[in-house]
């Protein structure tokens, strides 16, 4: 597909799929993708699919914060999903988006990490949120923390048995999570926004914001891309990712 | 000691229940998922394509690249991501169980990539990828002589048995484990062993195996007819 004619579609208001240019694909949401899990989840946009897993582990706390458990956020573009995904160690592009996934948790508090701790200055639980993008569709951001969201909620602990993890058991006690920081990425090509770009889209962007919002406030943003933004597209990009987070969180209830 | 009955209720020449689908992944040239038991294995094929690093391109035939891997969070205990000794075993394994039946002459200097993924483990992931990996390559449409399939025979206690489970593969009193992969003619493309037998348990093994690689191939051949049932030829 011709670049210049994606974006020609776009100045029109167009998409080569039909969309609106604020309109997401068809979403849906899976619970208990992997047995073995604490908790698990599948969030496909499109054909875009990302399967996230939660598992615990006991660790010692930080130094700093001796009364505080953790959330460890990796993501495996593993070359199954694009074909331009290699093997290897995470490149720069699997950090980030561990790391917008991660922000976006960690900074609304909606894990309260103080209810980790197991003893303060000695164990804590350490929440291991891994994510694996099966197909690449585009907008893996925004279809990774619907995944990781709903696979936290699904988590359940497992028993400690003498001091250590039976990782073969689980309880029934689960992680409340306190509110929903959903992640809206809002694209912009030329002057126009959308959201939810597909591959072909993401190849023609100039820019993106990511905004993690929960109950409208704002916890972690991510400028991406090569293009500088404008004070009044920041303006904008808010606007929808505000909008947006009431329609997504509705696929997490 | 004697393994009289079998943890979950098979019989000791029943396969786990099996699942298997094509096209799963829609951005891969080829896609299948293989499911026994609560194993779960998914290939991806991409190419044939240009292979890069150049110096590993042969003129003569197109290659074979296989890696297989889990998920972390496939087993109880978290595995970190990224290649361990024992996967890089297992995908090399994987690709001398494939490339018999792969006829490569056509894409001089190509590679054709597969990667396996373990979703969710319970035994038998290495034969559960060789059984998907063969579907997303016939998937793919790259030129194929025959399938593969791979089943895990072995001993529990004082049983010959297929496609053992974890719990059976854990089996305080032993268990020999033997991961084979055929071809729809019976031609052994993988075969290892672990643990200990006499050879006339393993021959006896093997016999099973074949049964069970022959009940894999039918699920294979049903679910590669029925994707392209209505699929005219262009």
């Amino acid at each position: 597909m011709n670049n210049d004619y994606i974006r020609s579609l776009i100045e029109k208001g167009k998409r080569i799929d039909d969309r609106k240019l604020d309109e997401f694909r068809k979403i849906v949401i899976e619970t208990n993708v992997s047995k073995n899990s604490a908790g698990s989840a599948r969030c496909k946009i499109g054909e875009t699919e990302v399967i996230v897993g939660v598992k615990f582990d006991i660790g010692e706390p930080y130094p700093d914060s001796p009364g505080e458990g953790t959330i460890i956020v990796t993501a495996e573009l593993i070359p199954v999903a694009n074909p331009d995904f290699e093997l290897g160690p995470p490149g720069s592009k699997a950090t980030e988006l561990a790391r917008i996934v991660d922000r976006g948790i960690r900074e609304s508090e909606c894990i309260d990490f103080r209810k980790l701790c197991v003893k303060e200055g000695e164990k804590v639980w350490m929440v291991f949120i891994d994510i694996y993008p099966l197909n690449d569709d585009g907008n893996l951001i925004d279809a990774s923390v619907l995944a990781s969201l709903k696979a936290l909620s699904e988590a359940k602990f497992p028993k400690i048995v003498n001091d250590k993890v039976d990782h073969e058991s689980k309880t029934n006690v689960g992680l409340k999570l306190s509110k929903l920081p959903i992640t809206t990425t809002i694209y912009k090509i030329n002057n126009n926004l959308i959201v939810d770009v597909n591959n072909k889209e993401e190849e023609v962007i100039d820019a993106r914001l990511s905004v993690s919002v929960a109950d409208g406030n704002i916890h972690a943003m991510q400028k991406g891309g090569d293009v500088p933004l404008r004070f009044d597209d920041i303006n904008k990009m808010i606007d929808i990712a505000m909008k947006k987070e009431k329609e997504l969180a509705k696929f997490l209830k | 000691m004697s393994y009289t009955k079998r943890n979950d209720g098979r019989k000791f020449d029943e396969m786990r229940k099996m699942e298997a689908k094509l096209g799963i992944i829609p951005r891969a040239d080829g896609s299948a998922m293989f499911k026994v038991g609560d194993t779960i294995a998914i290939a991806a094929v991409y190419g044939p394509r240009e292979l890069h690093p150049k110096f590993m391109q042969n003129p003569e035939r197109g290659i074979l690249r296989c890696n297989y891997d889990m998920t972390s969070f496939s087993v109880p205990e978290r595995k970190r991501p990224g290649p361990s000794r024992r996967s890089t075993e297992i995908s090399l394994v994987t690709e001398k169980a494939l490339i018999p039946v792969l006829d490569l002459k056509q894409f001089p200097n190509a590679v054709v990539d597969v990667f396996i993924e373990i979703i969710q483990a319970n035994s038998g992931t290495r034969c559960a990828g060789i059984t998907a990996a063969s579907m997303a390559l016939a998937h793919a449409g790259v030129p194929m002589k025959d399938l593969v399939s791979a089943v895990s025979v072995g001993k529990v206690g004082d049983k010959i048995v297929i496609d053992l489970d974890k719990y059976e593969e854990d089996y305080e009193d032993g268990a020999t484990d033997i991961p084979v992969a055929m071809t729809g003619n019976y031609d052994i493309t993988l075969l290892q062993l672990d643990g200990n037998v006499s050879k006339d348990d393993f021959l006896k093994a093997l016999e099973l195996a074949k049964k069970g690689c022959s009940e894999i191939d039918k699920i294979q051949r049903k679910t590669l007819r029925e994707f392209y049932k209505g699929v005219k030829n262009e």
